[in-house]
């Protein structure tokens, strides 16, 4: 699976589902980024067949309402959306 | 495939959707750096998928599944009523120019696959010479056998009408 992952300080284990499209998604990338923490992201746009269902399908997981970016902190919460203020307090930063 | 995009694609789509979103009475984001980004994710998905499917939002790839998102996607004038901005930020409200308001991210409205697919289309019910038609990109409509090609107002394609009445 194309999951990549960005290195940086350990601060929990983040898993991103997002587009290679979207904006609001470049945006969280650059987020975390700049809060120098290590996380891993799928552009599930670019998975193709199976691959792309059984992201979609985990995903699922958390919520039937999933959209993107979606942020997943230890397999337990997530945060869908854009949501800086969010994801700070959720990390404990 | 989506690295072949050349800046002068970009800048030369930007144009025509900013003149016919004010033509339109509606307002392209005035960030200009987003908003150009956005117009790239609708360059590579058209060149993925055939269409202007929605740059943040997952496509099918199933033209007849997607065409709420295409863009501007039926969800875009409510959301510009209730929140200023579509969902992606590609199109804001005259109070986000105005400087009145800034440009969030805002939830998704469309429905998930399992109710969308139990919105069924209204049954005829009507006793009117000729059936209504509505076109649900900007609510154009129009009394006549078949929806015209292509939406007066807002150009949005026949496919994208609905039966009104
Ligand atoms: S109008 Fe906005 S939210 Fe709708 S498809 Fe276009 S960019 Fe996406």
């Amino acid at each position: 699976m194309k999951i990549k992952h960005i290195e940086g300080e350990k601060n929990g284990n983040i898993m991103m589902y997002t587009l290679s499209t979207c904006v609001w998604c470049k945006k969280i990338k650059k987020y975390l980024k700049d809060l120098g923490v290590e996380y891993h992201y799928i552009d599930v746009d670019l998975l193709e067949g199976a691959e792309k269902e059984e992201v979609m399908q985990q995903m699922k997981e958390y919520t039937s309402e999933v959209s993107y970016p979606m942020l997943v902190i230890n397999e337990k919460e997530y945060i869908i959306g854009y949501k800086p203020d969010e994801i700070k307090e959720k990390l404990g930063l | 495939m989506n690295q072949d995009i050349s800046q002068g694609q970009i800048d030369k789509l930007y144009e025509r959707l900013d003149k016919e979103a004010e033509e339109g009475g509606y307002h392209l984001n005035p960030d200009i750096e987003f908003t150009k980004d956005l117009v790239k994710g609708l360059i590579t998905n058209e060149n993925r998928y055939g269409y202007w499917s929605c740059p943040c939002r997952l496509a099918s790839g199933n033209k007849a599944e997607d065409l709420d998102i295409i863009c501007p996607c039926d969800y875009r004038d409510p959301d510009l009523n209730d929140y200023d901005a579509c969902y992606c930020a590609l199109y804001v409200s005259q109070k986000v120019m105005n400087g009145e308001k800034e440009v969030a991210p805002i939830p998704e409205r469309r429905p998930p696959l399992e109710e969308r697919l139990k919105l069924k289309p209204v049954p005829n019910i009507s006793s009117l010479p000729l059936p209504v038609w509505r076109c649900k990109v900007c609510g154009y409509l129009c009394a006549r056998e078949n929806p015209p090609e292509v939406c007066p107002v807002c150009k949005a394609k026949k496919d994208r009408f609905e039966r009104f009445i």
